[in-house]
């Protein structure tokens, strides 16, 4: 007997009003169809009204927890199509940040992910590391988790030598606190029962269906935006975390071992951080038609954008993680159990105001 | 399977590692930007903050010379205080207290005291 | 104009998304722009391979049918739904077909609901 159920947009699993039809047979999940539009906002729309400078205060808000790296992706986009050199320095920096969000990004999840399987402790024990990482961008940039410290042109802020030397003990602490939690979460027998082999996405599957970031990376393809070298990441040694699964553990696994990188990366950046100016002066208005692609910690992110010669761009298309992650979410849910629905949901770490923008 | 368990006797035994909020409170970091305030006898009414603002939730009323701000459409991104021509905007460390009801920050600027009156026959 | 842009029309579409498919690129984004000029759509096709972006555009008059492929590629059903949610570009056989109403509700069918403009305060001054 086929029953349709509703999934969402407000499950207690959820951190975000995703709505998926589940078509159910009996247990199985038969097939899944998606429902967007619970926090559409319409910001794609907005830069009829804002310019330019106001917009990255704008794509900033298209998700809450991977701020920073829209900022990026846009001022990096907006800056090519100015053609405006900036400086060494706050690329280092934006580097910086980024990173550091990524931490916390990631840490998020893989709370909630625990959560999801019922592991409340370990859900605030990740979260309890997490709030280092909120700290170091509360006194660095000034503000949690929207930190606005890019602009057009460079960024907004520095950081002292003091500053450094802090962001590095805290990082220390954070890597070596991820550690002593990293065999919990990696090889109990409850978390691994409940995570392996569920929700598989091969690796033909996953490059056909588009999948992005941790997806991608967890099906053994080794692509990551970062591998581009945008900002600073040309500069840093980078390699990208692969898992060769496919499953929900293996993007568990991906985004776990990312934490490290990024720790590592933040250190690179540091360590090589250089002098000089924090933006570039310029006196343009964006025209023509730009692409330009970034990894956020969901995935890669992807921003078309075109100028008109006013300060009032005349497209951004915005591409996030989640809204390529969806198909493959759809091949993923049909043939698992009901109960897994949510950890398979989840495992693509949806971020539902991203994908509606 | 036992990985957890340093960690939960730690945590038992262990000091708390929250705060009873309200109570006790964390001193703030220097950059935090928490509430908008401005100087508004150093303000030209330029309306700069006004333009600039993403979130336009600055109104600036040139005629009458007063300096409204809808605090619960702020976004707090401190644009306002980088781009005030005079630097008389500024953002304090300090959290905005929780409301019972929206409110603005309303200023009325000095009234037309200062005429440039020198200046504009020339 | 991209680099690494190709031009195609409503009939080498597909084929073209076919090749690019057997070839092993995978599809990065569907992008629609309003050309107010001559009222027509821009949908612009994104592909990556081995972090090579490469595009593909295709130039429409407005109200004209477009091939959806999302026969070819999978991933595609979620962008041209939701293009056709904003733009109302008038994409054909899409595999799973909202009908407009990927971001609405059915009983509020008011679409494509992009195609308001803001009005603008027409200030000469504002141009700081």
């Amino acid at each position: 007997m086929r029953t349709i159920l509703p999934f969402g947009p407000q499950h207690p699993v959820l951190p975000e009003p995703i709505h998926l039809k589940l078509v159910v047979e009996e247990e199985k999940v038969v097939e899944a169809l998606p429902n967007l539009g619970y926090v559409h906002r319409g910001l794609e729309k907005l830069t009829d009204i804002r310019d330019y400078n106001q917009m990255v205060n704008i794509v900033e808000r298209v998700c809450g927890i991977c701020s920073c790296i829209h900022a990026l992706n846009f001022c990096e986009a907006v800056e090519e199509m100015m053609k405006i050199e900036v400086p060494q320095r706050a690329h280092f920096l934006r580097v910086m940040w980024s990173e550091i969000h990524r931490i916390h990004s990631h840490l998020l999840w893989l709370g909630l992910f625990a959560d999801g399987f019922g592991f409340e402790s370990l859900f605030m024990q990740l979260w309890r590391i997490r709030e280092r990482s909120m700290d170091l961008m509360e006194a660095t940039a000034g503000n949690r988790v929207v930190i606005s410290t890019n602009i057009v042109g460079g960024v907004r802020k520095d950081i002292t030598e003091e500053q450094k030397t802090w962001i590095l003990a805290e990082i220390d602490k954070i890597e070596a606190e991820v550690r002593q939690v990293e065999k919990t979460l990696l090889s109990d027998y409850t978390v691994k029962s409940r995570c392996c082999g569920k929700g598989v996405l091969t690796k033909e599957q996953a490059h056909q269906l588009g999948a992005v970031g941790p997806c991608l990376r967890g099906s053994g393809w080794a692509q990551d935006a970062r591998m581009t070298g945008y900002a600073a990441y040309g500069q840093l040694d980078f390699e990208p975390v692969v898992e060769h699964d496919g499953d929900s553990y293996a993007r568990c696994v991906v985004r776990f071992r990312e934490v490290y990188t990024s720790c590592d990366l933040v250190r690179q950046a540091l360590a090589k951080l250089p002098g000089g100016e924090l933006a570039a002066k310029f006196k343009a208005k964006p025209e023509g038609e730009v692409w330009r692609r970034v990894e956020q910690p969901r995935g890669e992110l992807f921003y078309y954008i075109k100028g008109n010669g006013s300060k009032f761009l005349e497209r951004v298309r915005i591409r996030t993680p989640t809204f390529a992650n969806i198909p493959p979410l759809l091949a993923m849910l049909p043939g698992c159990d009901l109960a897994d629905v949510p950890v398979i949901v989840l495992s693509i770490d949806p971020c539902i105001s991203c994908t509606e923008r | 399977m036992f990985e957890m368990t340093r960690n939960v006797l730690k945590n038992l035994m262990g000091k708390y590692s929250t705060r009873l909020y309200p109570f006790d409170t964390r001193e703030p970091f220097e950059r935090f930007r928490g509430t908008l305030d401005i100087n508004v006898e150093e303000c030209i009414f330029c309306s700069t903050c006004a333009k600039k603002c993403p979130s336009q939730c600055i109104t600036v009323d040139v005629k009458n010379r007063t300096w409204t701000c809808d605090s619960f459409a702020c976004v707090y991104c401190a644009v306002c205080v980088e781009s005030c021509p005079t630097q008389c905007m500024s953002m304090y460390p300090v959290t905005k207290p929780a409301a019972g009801e929206k409110s603005l920050i309303f200023y009325q600027g000095a009234a037309k005291i200062k005429k440039p009156k020198a200046e504009k026959p020339a | 104009m991209l680099a690494n842009e190709q031009a195609v029309t409503v009939d080498t579409l597909i084929p073209e998304c076919q090749t690019r498919f057997d070839a092993g690129l995978r599809l990065v984004g569907i992008s629609a722009v309003e050309i107010k000029t001559d009222s027509t759509f821009d949908v612009l096709y994104h592909f990556d391979k081995d972090l090579q972006v490469s595009h593909l555009r295709l130039n429409v008059p407005k109200a004209d049918a477009v091939p959806s492929i999302s026969g070819v590629y999978f991933a595609a059903l979620l962008a041209e739904n939701e293009i056709k949610d904003q733009f109302g570009v008038n994409f054909q056989n899409i595999v799973i077909d909202f009908g407009c109403t990927l971001y609405l509700e059915p009983e509020v069918v008011k679409s494509p609901f992009c195609t308001f403009t803001f009005a603008k305060k027409d200030k000469v001054k504002e141009e700081a």
